[in-house]
Parts: C-alpha cells; sequence; structure tokens
C-alpha cells in the first residue's frame, strides 16, 4: 500500500460512522467530529443560541455530513453553513439571516485593514468623476426579516424580539471600524443606493440613481448626506477624481 | 534546493500565548523569555489577531508554531499556506517557525488533526521532499515536533526516533520535542521511552514542550488541558539532561488558568533547567 493509499483509507474511516473501530481510531473520529462541531459552534454563537442546542447540533450534523472540510484553516469550515441551514430550514428566513450576519462579522474581523477617509481630509474633488473605495471590511446582504434586531439583543443578553419579516425588503451590513466588526441596518433606500455606489464607484451614477427617485434637490441632498454618513462610518477608504 | 542547518540555539523558558492572556501580556511585563502562538490564529488578512501579535512582539520573542502544514501530506504542501505564512514569518521575524510530524491533508481533504504517519521509507521520502519545499519557501530552518500518536501501522521500515533522527539528518531541519507527546505516544503505542530518548539526536533540539494529558478510551489522550503530571516531569529531567541551550515551554490548550498558574509551571521548568 502506498503513503497515498494509506491516508486516502484513514480519510475514509475517519469520516464513517461505524460503531465499533478500534480504540485509537475511534479518538481521531471524535476528534475530528468535535473539532468540526466545535468551529461551527464558535462561528456561530447567536444562531446556536436561537436554534438551541439539539437543533443546532442536528444541523451542525448534517453540516458535517455533506461537507468534507477542505481549507487550510478550520475557520473556514463554517462559510458555507448557510447552506446547510437552507436545506434543513428552507422557510425559515430569519436563520439564514443570522447565520449571514454571524459569518459576515467574522469576515470583517480579520478582513484586509484599509486606512479610512476622514472627513476633515477630503480634498476638493469634481464630484461628477469621483469614485468611491469601499473598505474591503464591507459585506452587504438584503434583509427580509428582524434578524438584525435579533443579533443585537442577543449580544447584548437582552430578550430578543420574536422574529418577523419585515414591511419592506430591507438590507443589513457588516464592517469594521478599527478593530471592532460592527453591524447596521439599513434602510431601503440607504441599501440600495450602498450597493450601487460599492459595485459602481462612480459618485456621480450615485447622484443620478438617487434624483431619479427622489428628485433632483432631494436626490443631490441624500447622497451627500449618505457620503457624510459612509465616511464617519469609516466605510471609504479612498475618494479618486478621475473618470 | 538550499541546504539548512537547525536553527541557532535559544535559551529560555516560555509560554503558548493563547486568546485568554492577551490582556496579561499587552498591560503589564510577563516574565517569560518568549511566547509561541499559533501560526495559523494570525495567517490572517488583517484586523485585531495581526495587530495584538505585532504588540505583543515589541515586548517579546516569538516563536510560531502551527499545526496546518500537513508535512506528511502523500500530494504535497499546499503552496497558498506556505505565501500566508512566509508573509507572517517576514513580519514577525520569529524566533523558530515549527509545525508537526503529521499529516492532516490528502486529496482536497483537510482533517484538521495531526493524523499519524507510518515510519516507513516512502513516508521518510515524502516528508523530507515536503520540508525541502517549506524550507526553500520559508527560506529557513523548520522545527517540527514528534506527535502524540493513538495507534500505529503495520509495516513500518523504522521506529519514530529513527524516522526523526532520519528527517532531521536529511532536511537539516531541528526538532522540537513534545515530552507529553513522548508519554503518550509510548503508552498507547507499547515503546520504551528511554529508547526514545537514546535514539533522538539530542544536538539538533532546538524547542521543548510541556503539557497535561488525561486518560481515554483505554489509552491516554494528548489534552493540554490540566498541569503538567508527574510522569511528564520525569522525562523532561531526562531530556534536558541532554539537551544543549533550548527554549522550554508550557503549552496549555484547554481549561486554561490565569497566568500566575502557569508561570508557577514554568518556574518549575526553570528550575530543573538548572538542575540538569
Amino acid at each position: 500500500m502506498t503513503l497515498a493509499q494509506l491516508q486516502t483509507g484513514f480519510r475514509d474511516r475517519l469520516t464513517e460512522s461505524a460503531v465499533h473501530v478500534p480504540a485509537g481510531l475511534a479518538i481521531y473520529q471524535n476528534n475530528y467530529r468535535s473539532q468540526l462541531v466545535g468551529c461551527l459552534q464558535e462561528s456561530y454563537p447567536q444562531l446556536r443560541a436561537w436554534l438551541g442546542d439539539p437543533a443546532f447540533l442536528q444541523v451542525a450534523r448534517t453540516h458535517i455530513a455533506r461537507h468534507r472540510p477542505t481549507g487550510w484553516t478550520l475557520d473556514a469550515y463554517g462559510a458555507n453553513f448557510g447552506a446547510t441551514l437552507l436545506a434543513v430550514f428552507p422557510d425559515n428566513p430569519d436563520l439564514h439571516e443570522l447565520a449571514w450576519i454571524e459569518a459576515a462579522l467574522a469576515r470583517a474581523f480579520v478582513a484586509q485593514d484599509a486606512v479610512p477617509v476622514v472627513a476633515s481630509a477630503v480634498q476638493p474633488v469634481d464630484w461628477d468623476r469621483a469614485r468611491l473605495r469601499f473598505t474591503p471590511s464591507l459585506s452587504l446582504a438584503p434583509a427580509a426579516t428582524n434578524a438584525a434586531d435579533i443579533w443585537w439583543a442577543m449580544q447584548g443578553k437582552a430578550n430578543a424580539p420574536e422574529s418577523r419579516m419585515l414591511d419592506r425588503p430591507a438590507g443589513v451590513m457588516a464592517w469594521r471600524r478599527g478593530y471592532v466588526a460592527c453591524l447596521r441596518s439599513l434602510a431601503p433606500l440607504e441599501y440600495g443606493a450602498l450597493t450601487h455606489a460599492r459595485a459602481d464607484g462612480h459618485f456621480g451614477r450615485l447622484c443620478d440613481m438617487l434624483v431619479a427617485q427622489l428628485g433632483e434637490s432631494d436626490g443631490i441632498a441624500k447622497a451627500g448626506s449618505l457620503l457624510a454618513d459612509w465616511i464617519g462610518s469609516e466605510l471609504i477608504t479612498g475618494i479618486d477624481d478621475h473618470a | 534546493m538550499q541546504a539548512f542547518e537547525p536553527p541557532a540555539a535559544f535559551q529560555g523558558y516560555g509560554l503558548g500565548l493563547r486568546r485568554e492572556h492577551y490582556q496579561d501580556f499587552l498591560a503589564a511585563p510577563v516574565a517569560v523569555d518568549f511566547v509561541e502562538v499559533i501560526s495559523e490564529n494570525f495567517m490572517v488578512d488583517g484586523g485585531q489577531p495581526r495587530h495584538i501579535l505585532r504588540q505583543i512582539r515589541e515586548r517579546h520573542a516569538v516563536a510560531l508554531h502551527g499545526v496546518s502544514m500537513s508535512i506528511g501530506s502523500a500530494d504535497g504542501l499546499r503552496h497558498d499556506y506556505l505565501a500566508r505564512l512566509k508573509l507572517l514569518a517576514r513580519e514577525i521575524d520569529p524566533l523558530f517557525v515549527s509545525d508537526h510530524l503529521s499529516w492532516s491533508r490528502i486529496a482536497g481533504f483537510n482533517s484538521h488533526d495531526l493524523l499519524p504517519l507510518p515510519y516507513t521509507e516512502e513516508a521518510l521520502a515524502c516528508v523530507c521532499r515536503n520540508i525541502d519545499t517549506a524550507q526553500d519557501v520559508l527560506g529557513r530552518a523548520m522545527l517540527f515536533e514528534n506527535p502524540s500518536s493513538y495507534l500505529a501501522f503495520d509495516g513500518a521500515d523504522m521506529t519514530e526516533w529513527e524516522f526523526i533522527g532520519e528527517m532531521s539528518r536529511r532536511t537539516g531541519c531541528g526538532l522540537l520535542l513534545d515530552v507529553n507527546n513522548i508519554v503518550v505516544s509510548a503508552s498507547n503505542n507499547g515503546f520504551d521511552i528511554d529508547d526514545f530518548l537514546d535514539g533522538i539526536p539530542f544536538d539538533r533540539v532546538r524547542q521543548i514542550h510541556l503539557a497535561g494529558h488525561a486518560p481515554g478510551n483505554g489509552l491516554l489522550i494528548d489534552t493540554h488541558d490540566a498541569p503538567v503530571p508527574d510522569s511528564v516531569w520525569a522525562v523532561y529531567a531526562k531530556a534536558r539532561a541532554r539537551c544543549g541551550p533550548v527554549a522550554t515551554m508550557i503549552e496549555r490548550d484547554a481549561n486554561i488558568p490565569a497566568l500566575p498558574a502557569l508561570l508557577a509551571e514554568l518556574d518549575t521548568a526553570r528550575s530543573q533547567g538548572v538542575r540538569a
């Protein structure tokens, strides 16, 4: 037997669920599963609390059965846990959104460092041609439920509200300010504006989009106030004055 | 391929630095000569982990200890992993870069556990090939740690200590001797600890780990969740008597006590080192 054959065979025994195995192999099997369950529990603490331990463990076991770990770091194992949640609980968007929040905050926590633009240091630019650069830690997602409110309440050890659908689809964003991962709910207009601006970067076209929705005066004013808020929130890492 | 020799020796006493003690180390001087961190925890793009490590590095010598290189993988090493480790080592300028004599990954699957190798000529050639690759990429000699194991494969061509000695001789890597792992593996696999110690080339040992274990499933399990037991201190005394200058540390990964308790254990290691 070659080394490669031995290792692929050991992998198969490690991941199988046979009951009667030698004591040594049983320890490796237990280590394997407990590491993966532990990773998911650590990655999704609020989701675990929201679901309760038995249900969370059931989803974790399903995930482990469906997805073998492949990343160089164990931390990556929980990245696609949301897909398993969707399969196990297809009709619970609150759970999917809660999982997204926790995964996005974890990504933001270790995202590439970037120096934010400081409002007082913004140079005069031709705003029609200006392009915005956003922090690499920023993640955006649509929100159909109040999962962000649930997350905030649980994070603050407060009683979490009942989950419910939002009156209108909105958004949520996760990013990092300094070394702190942050979460914010976004109203539909801001979510649309931020999604557009991050994808396009072009401030003039952001103004055009808002003018089309709010009219000339209110649209321009809204673009200005959003930009000021984004700078103040350390979302902007560059304003480039070119086409 | 570059030729390497084990890294320069460092005489001192340190701790495995874990999250629970970051603030202790940042708030006031701690009486250690070095700290060891888990490399993968800091092989991230940015954020607080790297920030904390930079601050720690301003105060202490740092050893980088990996758990995911998978030096025994039959299908070689991950170059994205090596590239991240190289970047981290370049920034931290570590005392040592180490990992385990084990494997975790095969055919895209990563067990995230330190799995045992068969002590065969083929495995030795594979391990040495992978160490050559890693050391070439990193531009420095690494240390490799004897693993704890819960089973042994049939058909071995050599003992664990013969494998380790030959690995170090062929590649120029240094050795990280985990005394607890010797005790655990000897008990589980039925070898004589003195035979192990007699077979280790101590002139290539640069670091020593001390930790605790627990019984389970009829075997000893490398739990790192308890104080260093007498059985490990006894083997440490024997190992220490054979070492030249060496970096000795307490490695605690679970049930982590307040820092003074670990420093007290380190004092025990220090006093044994003085006697040796």
